[in-house]
């Protein structure tokens, strides 16, 4: 599976083989960071760990695949981490039994609609108010982290609807939850809307040149918008993961979620001025910050530590990426 | 419950507000009564270390007189949590009573030092005739709390301590004394002996602190066979979550997890389930999902404070620091432990909140 899609370099290695040399590399790290805990961190090595790993980077890293369309046009969604609460509340609102207890269809139908529906006013404002994404994201931001305290009353609200929580937080395969299957499933969609529909190759070309992609005769407001949305659907399947894996909803959780969906997405080889995009790498990206907090956490390494290490992985990243490009782009 | 407790706090504020119209003596000896059957109601009360360390204000000392409509300012540490709303309810219950205005405020949340410090700012700006504090981090604090005593404005600590000489009163819990209490029962419950994990809601505020360092300290002092993991700190319940299924993964042994509020708790109970671990699980405060995995057996136990009637006594400190009157150094608001067997406890209960 090829998730990699290169407009803007040229030249050097064919772009088959340079996708797959940047997916290695991101892998690479990520079995790297695996070994080195197995060897540090007590009972470290364990399927249970591993599939902790995986379940526990699966909401973040939902939210982070279609944030990987976002920046790859060149833009950014702060409201990734509001919006999941919002959306979360808004979950419980339809299928909590003391709320409006919906048949999970019905819920679940219109949880993706919020999702969407915050995607298309941040597409909107961005695409036909021209706003920067930056501000219109952090607008909404803030509006969303409101809107769920307000909808709930500031309460816990409790999802006991059986059916919901087997289906994002049960084990259809004995053994794995389905969050990890999830979380595989739509990777693999993400990748092909990336690679294979008009959705993935204009989010790159408006990336890459969005003035050119314009003249080209793509309606790039459009399109624009439609990758909002898109981003929207997967937050709010991101949301749907969160809340089911608790069975309740607080409407002040997810403050901080967009950093880490950024962080996953620009580890994962997405350049944050757009054109460059890759699906795998956004997975293994999210893999990675899940691993190290993880195995820190194992080790018995405070939190103000692990933040740290983050941090520099995240730093370290993206340097090695960028000096691998600009050596790519010297030959 | 929900209703029968603000159905409950209507009452209350109703008969105080009748027997306010009367003269002001007998008043003065009904008024705190309704306040104090959240704590001071339950004599048969089986462990309470360290409960009083101040006899709670059962009879004022001196006549406290009725404002008119001054504004009384309180910054807490949030309002998202419902235990915010507690204290505010039992402020606004004290101000209606005595006839101030009061103005309660905090940042979005716990986290959020400097948004606290600006609502500080303009508490004092707006010239109010006493101001509360919850501070969130009290060093940062020092530099104003210098200027509200410059301007000769009464200020009076609640929730958590100000490590400072200006507030003219500590209107909290006792942190230590009730973390202490959460060791004692952890320890039993685990049958004194083997590996405790603990999970603590941030170490920045001194209530932080005390929360784990009181639980820490008994431990070491009074269980030797117990051990006490490298403390984890996480403030949300994702986080929390993770970190215990991390500590029970590297720990196999482990026995117990004691959570410091209620994400943390609740995290350390998720933990727990997914991991299928059988642990004991104590926590602080109260919740929606605290209450509920107490019920369902999954949570031993915890602690809880006292919230209505923090907000309550903080305003009363207030007002007699405006009128004057000697105010003790520390005003304890109470703790209780609480379990299956007595959640439903109407002492206890009124405590709880959802």
């Amino acid at each position: 599976m090829s998730t990699q899609a290169e407009t803007k370099q040229s030249g050097g290695l064919p772009p088959f083989l340079k996708s797959s040399l940047q997916q290695i590399f991101v892998f690479l790290a990520l079995v790297l960071i695996y070994i080195v805990f197995m060897v540090v961190a007590p009972n470290f090595a364990s399927l249970g760990v591993a599939m902790d790993i995986v379940q526990q980077s699966a909401y973040i890293g939902v939210m982070a695949l279609g944030a990987t369309f976002i920046i790859a046009t060149g833009g950014i969604d702060l409201s990734v981490g509001t919006g999941l609460s919002f959306v979360a509340v808004m979950a419980g609102v339809f299928l909590a039994g003391d709320w409006w207890n919906l048949p999970l269809g019905a819920g679940l139908l219109l949880t993706l609609l919020v999702g969407a529906l915050v995607g298309l006013v941040n597409g909107l404002n961005i695409s036909f108010l021209g706003l920067p994404p930056f501000i219109a994201t952090l607008a909404m931001m803030m509006a969303a982290r409101g809107l769920a305290l307000v909808v709930s009353d500031k309460q816990t609200i409790s999802i006991k609807n059986p059916q919901y929580i087997w289906l994002f937080n049960g084990e259809i395969i004995p053994g794995i939850k389905n969050a990890i299957v999830w979380f595989i499933l739509l990777a693999i969609i993400a990748s092909v809307m990336l690679n294979k529909t008009l959705l993935g190759r204009y989010a790159i070309a408006i990336g890459s040149n969005e003035e050119a992609t314009r003249l080209s005769g793509v309606n790039v407001k459009f399109w624009k918008t439609l990758i909002y949305v898109t981003a929207g659907v997967f937050m709010a399947l991101g949301a749907i993961l969160y809340s089911a894996r608790f069975g309740f909803v607080q409407p002040a959780e997810g403050v901080g979620f967009e950093l880490y969906v950024i962080a996953a997405v620009v580890i994962g080889g997405t350049s944050l001025a757009g054109g460059r995009a890759n699906i795998i790498g956004t997975v293994v990206g999210a893999l990675i910050m899940e691993t190290l907090r993880k195995g820190l956490q194992m080790m018995g390494v405070a939190q103000e530590w692990q933040l740290v290490a983050t941090g520099v992985v995240l730093l370290l990243a993206v340097f090695i990426d960028n000096v691998r490009r600009a050596r790519a782009a010297a030959v | 419950m929900r209703m029968l407790r603000s159905t409950l706090a209507l009452g209350a504020v109703l008969a105080l507000g009748l027997t306010a119209c009367g003269t002001s003596t007998p008043a003065e000896t009904a008024a705190p009564a309704p306040a104090d059957t959240t704590t001071a109601a339950a004599p048969a009360e089986e462990t309470t270390p360290a409960e009083e360390t101040t006899p709670a204000e059962e009879a004022p000392s001196g006549e406290l007189p009725k404002g008119n409509g001054e504004t009384i300012y309180l910054v807490s540490k949030g309002f998202q949590h419902r235990f915010w709303q507690a204290v505010k309810e039992g402020a606004e219950k004290a101000g209606a009573e005595y006839n101030y205005k009061v103005e309660f405020v905090g940042p979005q949340d716990e986290t959020q030092v400097t948004e606290q410090l600006n609502q500080l700012k303009t508490a004092l700006d707006s010239k109010p005739v006493a101001i509360g504090l919850a501070a969130l981090d009290s060093g940062a604090a020092s530099e104003l709390l210098n200027q509200i005593q410059a301007a000769n404005i009464p200020l009076i600590a609640f929730d958590s301590g100000v490590d400072s000489d200006i507030p003219l009163t500590t209107v909290s819990t006792d942190n230590t004394a009730a973390a202490e209490a959460a060791a004692q029962h952890m320890v039993e419950l685990i049958g004194g002996s083997g590996q405790v994990g603990l999970i603590c809601h941030d170490q920045t505020s001194t209530t932080g602190k005390q929360r784990c360092n009181g639980f820490q300290d008994w431990i070491k002092a009074n269980a030797p066979d117990v051990t006490v993991l490298e403390p984890q700190v996480a403030g949300a319940v994702d986080l929390a979550a993770n970190t215990a299924k991390s500590m029970i993964q590297a720990n196999p042994e482990i026995k117990g997890i004691y959570g410091t509020n209620e994400a943390a708790a609740t995290g350390a109970i998720q933990g727990a389930k997914e991991s299928g671990a059988d642990l004991v699980v104590v926590g602080f405060d109260s919740g929606k999902t605290q209450i509920e995995a107490i019920k369902d057996g999954s949570q031993a136990g915890a602690v809880t404070q006292a919230p209505v009637k923090m907000g309550y006594e903080t305003v009363i400190a207030a007002i007699k620091a405006i009128n004057g009157q000697e105010l003790p150094k520390v005003i304890d608001s109470g703790f209780e432990w609480y379990d299956k067997s007595n959640i439903d406890d109407p002492a206890i209960a009124a405590n709880l909140y959802e």
